[in-house]
This record gives C-alpha cells, structure tokens and sequence, in this order.
C-alpha cells in the first residue's frame, strides 16, 4: 500500500484503539460491597457544592455499587428550577427556597403528598485574599473593607488600613479590588455580610451579582484566585480552600480579628436563628445568618449551601438511595470527607442533630 | 409501460430518457429529499426562532421593577449588544485580512509539496476547544498584551480606543478581541483557500502570459474570482465571533459600563458571555431576560448578514 | 488598470522597478501573515502538551471517575466525546449536504436566497442558547430533568449544520458548469449527474467542510453543560442516561478543583490535550483523504 494509505490506517486504528481502551473498562469493580440499594439517582446544583458532592458520590457508590448518583454543577438557580419541575431527585442550592415568583409553592407542590425537605450540607469560608508580598498578617476592619471594595481606598497605605494594622509598614501600591463576574452566591454571601454590618458604607441591594462597576472581574472561584495572584496590590474574595498561595486577611468580629478557619464558619451556624419565614414544614432548616455577631471564634463571611429533596417519592427505590445518600452526606464521615476533598466546615454535631430528623423522615416503602 | 432499460450505459440512458420512465423516478427522488433537508433547516431555525421569542418575551414586556436589576429591558440589553458587536467586529478586522494573505500564502506562494501540510497547521487552530482559548487568553496572551497595551495608551492614548488605563492583567476587550481573531481565523482561510486553490488556471496562466508578476496576477484574478466566497467565508466567522461564548466568559473583566476603551479592565459583555455568566444562578423571570437577549443576538446577526447581501448586490458580484 | 500600466505589459521582458517592489513586498507580507497566524498555534499547542502531559497516564484512557475522588481516568468522557461527536455527524452530514446540493442544483430564486441568509444566520447562534433550544425541544417530549446524550448531540448539530451547509455550498458552487452540461448532453439525469459527477469533483472540499465543523463543536462546553448532564460512570448509550465529555470534564476539573488543585488542573489539560489529538488525527485521515481524492479543474 501507498505511504498514505499506511498513514490514514494508522490514523483510524489509533482513533478505535482509544475507543476501544476506552469502552473496554469496567465499571463494575465492586469491591464486595454488601448492600441492597440500587438504581439512578440525579441531583443538580450549585457549583460551590461540585467538589464535596464529588466525594460523596464517590464514597456512597464505592459502598453501594448497584447505585449511579449523579450531580449537574449547573448553578443553585438551576438546581431548584429542575427539581421544582421534577426533573432530578435532589437539589444543591447556595440560597434557601424563596417565597418569590411562587418557587416555594412550587417546590412544596412537587413533593406532594410527601413534605419538602431542606438542610444545611455544606458550609465554606469566604477568605479575603490578597497579594502584598511584603505584608504576611494583614486585618481589616468590616468598614475598610467595604470602603476598598467600594473603590473608596485606592492605596495600600491609607489611613484607614494603617488604623486596623498598627505597626505594620504598608506600602503604597495601587489597590485592585477583584470581583466575580459571574453570578455567585460567594457574591450574595459576601455583599450580604457588607450590607448587614456596614450598611452605611455597602449601600448596594444584595444579589448575586456584583454591584460596583470598574473593578477586574473574573470568572469563576478559580478566576479570582488568578487575577489576585497576578497582580501584586490585588484583593479579592473566594472561597477559602482555594485561596493556595495568597495572603489570607484577618477580618474584624467584635474586639478580635478572626481568620477564615472551618471551625469559625461552622460556628457562625451555631449562633444563627433559623429563618421561620422561609420554612413550609417541619423538615426545612433555612438559615438566617446573624452576620453581625461578636462572638468569640465565629467568621462571619460564609457561604451556606443547602440539600433540598423530599419526603416522599414515586419509586420506593429512588427514595431509599436518597434517603441513603442524604444520610451520608450528612454524617460526621462524609463531612470528613467533604473537608478533605473541598475544604469545606464540617457541621457540628448538635447541628447534625437537629437535621437528621428530617432525612430520617424519607419514606422508604 | 416503459420496457426495462439498462441505464448504465451511455446508450441506455438516451433511451431512458427518451421513454421518460425511471429516471423521472429518480431525479423525483432525489430532488425530494433535497427540498426536504432544505425544509428540516428552515423548520430548525424557526423551531430555535420561536424558542427565543416564547421564552423570551416575557422578559421584553415586563417592566423594569420586574426585572431583576431595576432596569427595563433596553437599558439591560443595549450594553450586551454594543459589547458583542464591539468584539466580534474587532475580531473580524484582524482575521479576515489575515486569513485572506495566510490563505494566499499557502496557495500561490509556498512550494505546493508542503502546501497541504501548511493548511493542515493553520485549520489546526480550530481544533482547540473554546475554553482552552480561554485559558489561553489569560494565562499567556493577557500577560503578554500587557506591555503593549501600556506602549498604545501612553502613545495612541488621544484615540477614544486606547484610553486606558491600561489593564495590569491583560484581561481586557483588545485581548478578547484578539483570541476571537485567531479562533476565526481557520474558518476564513479554509473557504478562502479553497476557492483560491479553484481558481481557473486559464485566468490565471493568461495573467501571467500578459507579463503580470506573481502579486498582479493574484489581484487581478485571484481575488476577484475569490472575493464572494470570502466575503461569505467572513460571515461565517463573523457569525462564530458573535456567538462566541466560553472563550469570552472565561477571559473578560467585565463591567457593564459601555465604552469604546479596549485596553482598560471595564469592559462591557457580550450577549453570549453575559448568558452564561449569569444562567445557573438565575431562575424565572431572569432566565426569560437571558433568552431575550439570545433573540437580540439574532437579530444582530440578521441585521449583519442583510447588511453584507446588500454590499455584495451592489457590488455585482454575483 | 492604469493605461500606463497596460503599456508597461506589453512592452517583453521589461518589468519596472516599482512593479517588481511591490511584487516582493506583497510576497513579504503574505508570508510574514502566515507567520504571524501560526505564532498563537505554536503558543497554544505548546501551551497545552506542557501542561496536559503530567495529567496523562494508562489510567487516564482505561478508567473512568466512578467511586474515586480527586483521581481516576476519563475513559467516560473520551467514550463521550466520540459518541456524541459521531452522532452530531451523523446528523449534520446528511441533512448539510443535501441542503448544499438543494441550494446549487435545485434551489431557484427567492427559496434559495432566504435559505442560504437563514443558514448564515444560524452560524449566530450562540453554543449555549442551542443547549438551552436542545434541551426545550426534548423537554416538551420526556418532560423536565431529561438528559441524554443525544441531546447534546442535537444541540452540537444546530451548530454544525450551517457550517457544513456553507462551506459545501461554496465548494459545490466552483463544480463549472460544463461538467454539468456535458452529463446533461449525455442524457444523464440530473439526480445522477450530482451524485457522479458533481459531488465526486467536490469530494475533497466536502471533506474539508465536514472537518472544520466537526473541529468547531468537538470541544463545545457550553450546550453540552445543559444537555448531557454530568456522571462519572461509563455510559456509550446516547440514548440512555447521562453522558460525560471531554470538554465538560475538562471545565468541572478546572472550576471546581478541590483541596487538591494541581492533580484536578493535570487532568483538565490532559483531557484538553485528548481533545485536540482526536481532532489532529481525524484531520489528518481528511487531509489523506483529500489527497487521494483532489480533482483540479481544468
């Protein structure tokens, strides 16, 4: 044969070699796995929860071989519109169910004649990060840091920064306040934070959007981490387990500057009431995040994420690997296992506690 | 009944012809299934057509305290749209005259063995993924841009383009504009290069006859026999410019502000950036606002397809 | 031209200093054009082969992501990717060419007109909003929450059809007539005068118009998010069940990394890297193709 006859067999036997290698992989390399729950679940989401739910799925299928669950990261927004029209089983979503444009009533009619079901899952601190090589300990008072993200304070040695960092030699590079440009709840939960506790200075409306214009906008968690890091005098916010390399700041909570560690945000959830308004049922747990709080230890700039499901579903099959992926997901276990593989606060045990009434509460059968 | 004919053979077909039998069939056939895939593509776009329009009206008809933002539907739209045409329109600026030469190059000025592999390379940028452009764009192009950007806004600084401030990151309208240009660019010299390749060798070898060098010889046949075909090879990529959707989202500092300033971090959207930027967080009312801004895209594209039929008419070049 | 120029030609062997400069310069630049579009190229590719090989290994081609966290292969999504792909093809080919051959040989006047502007308008759309099309069209039939993988494949036809429409049509356009003409003289009908003779001469262009539509949506995120769905197990079946892909796959590694961010950021490379070998060797088996197949006309 010609030398490009040669050329173009090789060229499709390398392709259906891929395929084959490819297909030719098991799946089913159950590693003696004893239980009886089997089927196909799907879940979908917030992006904030992609990691964690990784792991767990990962774990539970590893446990439950007969069982495929599977999580869209297509946003909270479209999470709770999937599974109000009942297009997947469970929801991720970085906002509780709101009472507006009838998505309670939405989500309240889909689990009918079961009652809907919403818990705390996955709770992250939002770190302040920020690129000053010269400066290792950085705080900053929830006012500065309003005012820098409002792009008042356009230099690293104003005075209002001086003021929250006595003794440290700040220098006079030119602040880059880095925002999201995507839609986030990491937005909402920040801008929140800003609008509670310094009302005066955040004037914007709370959304997930970002209000201030002219400011560098990057795409994604990942997004920010790199445009901070590229620029030596940037500041941002993201999520805490990503933070890598970058100066994390120390954030004012009472008489004490506090660092995003797990611990802080978990305990924030400790000190917070439970918004009753958004609650239809005894199984709800929205929470209303007292972001004002002084208390010792807490962290205040967190992002909550919530596990919206149903008490009742149309197959007796769906609902036991639910109820059995939602126990999981929930125990101290896949916690543990959340924390290690997205950084995320595992929830205390008293929380645990008060949540699991409502997964036990899945009918199975 | 027309007797069995062999149509295989010249002779055979004359007859069938004559007679009118089968080859009626055939070519009813066939001229069938031609009109219906035409048919499936019009009823495809109109099926996308209507899809913007339902979902998107809502958004359209309600007013502005309805909509999330406060703002009333123009006053949400109009900056997306300045901000697409703005980018896809600077693209286009550097890749079509690009393409046009690198096309020329690998037909009429390489050495024709390593033509095939010179065209080869070049319909190799399309294969990297959007997002991998996007990437691209930020990790290495941004950076890269950065100095000259700072050079155009201390000394082209009076044009209303290069105001600046310069962006520190690179991550501004110029360089999105230029990772548009390069992804567009296959598209424009794949149908370039394929209708200077079919250029009639009479035309040009009669050129050549009358003493025209290599250059005068491609102006006056190559081009002019091409120019149609590139024209419509530009739209194509216009289109995949307007429509551009990771590479831009992943790259761009957005800002909502409209402007004409390339080189700064305020930079407006694009409509299809600004859609998936915002869809996953967004649910109701919001989400018929996006898909109302899908259909403004459309008519974008309408517009600049009637606008470049118009310029082709008039020029006769059909 | 310039009657001075007319002058200049005619005159044998004397070609002025200023023709012959403009000559080298109009060489330079098209040569330094060409050059210039294949910087980014070498950019890119060394860009990704850098970055994308760490994430390589036999594990990478052999095993999905089912039941490992942070780790595993992309078998999943590779499988994906071809199968959605070939899908896609298999409808936008088809239905491409035959709207080409509908436009060149049969189409007359207003019809073809519209149609050829709507096919030019298609190449508008953005990818997401043909995902979110895809995926209302199969709504209205399985109801809300499907995912298939041949949705996503839909949703990449949409997009791949006016590409494969207009590129076809131009290169079915340059057939010269006389070929035509001469068929018809013989009494060929006119069906088999396309399919002999018409789309033989234009084989190569085809071929050429099929790869660079197929190139454009192969590394498509955006539908794909909103159709196919995301799984980490193994599925071939288009139409069964959610379906991973190598762009998809790649954009989750890289937006949401985990505590572990260098591992996640290998694979979304490596897989990045897959994509654009699958692209390079199917382009490559075109270009034989083309090769073999190329008729100049004379």
């Amino acid at each position: 044969m010609s030398r490009s006859r040669w050329l173009a067999v090789l060229a499709f036997a390398s392709i259906l070699a891929l395929g084959v290698a490819a297909c030719g992989s098991s799946d089913d390399e159950a590693t003696g796995s004893s239980s009886d729950l089997s089927g196909e679940v799907a879940g979908a989401g917030a992006t904030s929860q992609e990691a964690a739910q990784e792991a767990w799925i990962a774990n539970f299928e590893n446990e439950n071989s007969a069982v495929t669950i599977s999580y869209d990261p297509v946003g909270s927004g479209g999470g709770r519109e999937q599974f109000n029209a009942g297009g997947v089983a469970y929801a991720g979503s970085d906002a509780a169910i709101s009472a507006e444009e009838g998505e309670m009533k939405a989500a309240v009619k889909r689990c009918g004649p079961g009652e809907l079901l919403e818990i705390p899952a996955y709770v992250s601190p939002i770190a302040i990060v920020y690129n000053l090589p010269e400066v290792e300990d950085l705080q900053l008072s929830p006012e500065t840091l309003a005012k820098i993200f409002n792009q008042k304070i356009s230099s690293w040695d104003d005075k209002a920064i001086a003021a929250d960092n006595p003794g440290v030699d700040l220098p006079d590079t030119r602040i880059t306040p880095v925002n999201r440009s995507d839609e986030s709840g990491t937005t909402e939960n920040f801008s929140e934070y800003m609008s509670e506790v310094v009302p005066s200075v955040w004037t914007h409306e709370v959304s997930g959007d970002w209000p201030v214009k002219g400011g560098e906008a990057a795409s994604g968690t990942s997004g920010v981490i790199e445009a901070v890091g590229a620029g030596e005098g940037a500041i941002g916010y993201a999520d805490a387990s990503q933070a890598g390399e970058l100066g994390i700041a120390k954030i004012q909570v009472g008489k004490d500057f506090v660092e995003p560690t797990p611990e802080a945000a978990a305990a924030i959830l400790e000190e917070s009431p439970e918004d009753k308004e958004l609650s239809a049922d005894k199984y709800m747990f929205p929470f209303a995040l007292d972001r004002k709080t002084e208390s010792e230890g807490t962290y205040p700039i967190v992002l909550v994420s919530y596990l919206i499901a149903c008490t009742e579903y149309k197959s007796a099959g769906e609902a036991a690997v639910v109820k059995g992926f939602l126990e999981y997901a929930i125990s101290p276990k896949g916690q543990e296992a959340a924390a290690e593989n997205a950084g995320s606060a595992p929830l205390s045990a008293a929380l645990t506690k008060k949540i699991t009434p409502a997964v036990e509460a899945i009918k199975v059968g | 009944m027309a007797a069995e004919v062999d149509i295989t053979t010249n002779a055979g077909q004359l007859l069938a012809a004559a007679s009118g039998g089968r080859r009626r069939v055939g070519d009813r056939v066939f001229s069938n299934l031609a009109t219906a895939a035409g048919v499936t593509i019009l009823a495809l776009l109109a099926g996308v057509a209507i899809f913007l329009f339902v979902k998107g009206l809502p958004a359209v008809t309600a007013s502005a305290s309805e909509l999330p933002g406060g703002k009333s539907f123009i006053d949400y739209a109009a900056p997306l749209a300045f901000g697409t045409v703005l980018a896809a329109a600077f693209a286009a600026l550097v890749a079509v005259p690009l393409a046009v030469a690198a096309a020329l190059f690998i037909t009429h000025v390489a050495p024709p063995r390593i033509a095939l592999t010179l065209g080869y390379l070049v319909d190799l940028l399309a294969a990297i993924p959007s997002i991998v452009y996007g990437l691209w764009g930020i990790f290495v192009l941004g950076p890269a841009t950065v100095p000259a950007m700072k050079w155009l806004e201390e000394n082209l600084g009076f044009i209303p383009f290069f105001e600046g401030p310069a962006s520190t990151t690179g991550r501004a309208m110029f360089v999105a504009g230029l990772v548009l240009a390069v992804m567009i660019l296959p598209i424009v010299s794949a149908v370039a290069r394929e209708v200077f390749a079919q250029t009639p060798r009479k035309l040009q070898e009669g050129a050549q006859a009358l003493g025209a060098t290599r250059w005068e010889m491609i102006r006056m046949t190559v081009l002019p026999f091409g120019k149609s075909s590139v024209i419509s090879g530009a739209m194509l990529g216009l289109g995949r410019a307007l429509g551009e959707t990771m590479a831009v989202t992943i790259i761009l500092s957005v800002s909502g502000v409209v402007t004409f300033n390339l080189i700064s971090q305020a930079n407006p959207s694009t409509i299809a950036a600004n859609i998936a930027l915002d869809f996953p967080e967004s649910s109701g009312i919001a989400i018929n606002l996006l898909i109302a801004t899908g259909l403004v895209l459309f008519a974008i594209t309408l517009v600049t397809n009637l606008a470049a039929r118009a310029i082709i008419s008039r020029q006769n070049i059909e | 031209m310039a009657p001075g120029a007319e002058r200049r030609l005619l005159l044998p062997g004397s070609i002025g200093w200023s023709r012959r400069a403009k000559d080298r310069l109009a060489t330079v630049v098209i040569g330094s054009a060409f050059g210039l579009a294949m910087v980014p190229l070498i950019s890119l590719l060394y860009e990704v082969a850098k970055r994308g090989i760490p994430g390589l290994s036999v594990e990478f081609f052999t095993e999905s992501a089912r039941g490992v966290i942070n780790g595993g292969g992309a078998a999943h999504a590779i499988v994906g990717t071809l199968v959605i792909t070939g899908v896609a093809a298999l409808i936008s080919v088809p239905i491409g060419i035959m709207a080409a051959i509908y436009l060149t040989e049969y189409g007359s006047g207003k019809l073809r007109r519209a149609l050829t502007f709507f096919v030019d308008v298609m190449t508008g759309i953005p990818s997401i909003v043909a995902g979110l099309f895809a995926y209302a069209l199969f709504e209205i039939f399985f109801g809300p929450g499907i995912r298939l993988g041949v949705m996503g494949s839909v949703a990449l036809s949409v997009l791949m059809i006016p590409i494969v429409i207009r590129s076809a049509e131009e290169v079915l356009k340059i057939v010269p007539n006389h070929l035509r003409e001469a068929a018809y003289a013989l009494g060929t009908p006119k069906w088999r005068t396309i399919t002999r003779i018409v789309l033989p001469t234009a084989f190569a262009g085809l071929v050429t118009g099929v790869m660079l539509a197929t190139a454009r949506i192969i590394g498509e995120t955006a539908p794909l998010l909103v159709t196919t769905g995301v799984i980490d197990s193994m599925n071939s079946n288009p139409f069964d069940g959610r379906m991973q892909n190598l762009a998809v796959y790649a954009y989750n590694e890289y937006r949401s990394p985990g505590v572990m961010k260098q591992a996640s950021y290998d694979r979304a490379w490596a897989a990045a890297l897959t994509l654009i070998a699958i692209v390079m060797i199917l382009n490559l088996a075109a270009r034989l193709v083309y090769r073999r197949y190329k008729t100049e006309i004379r």
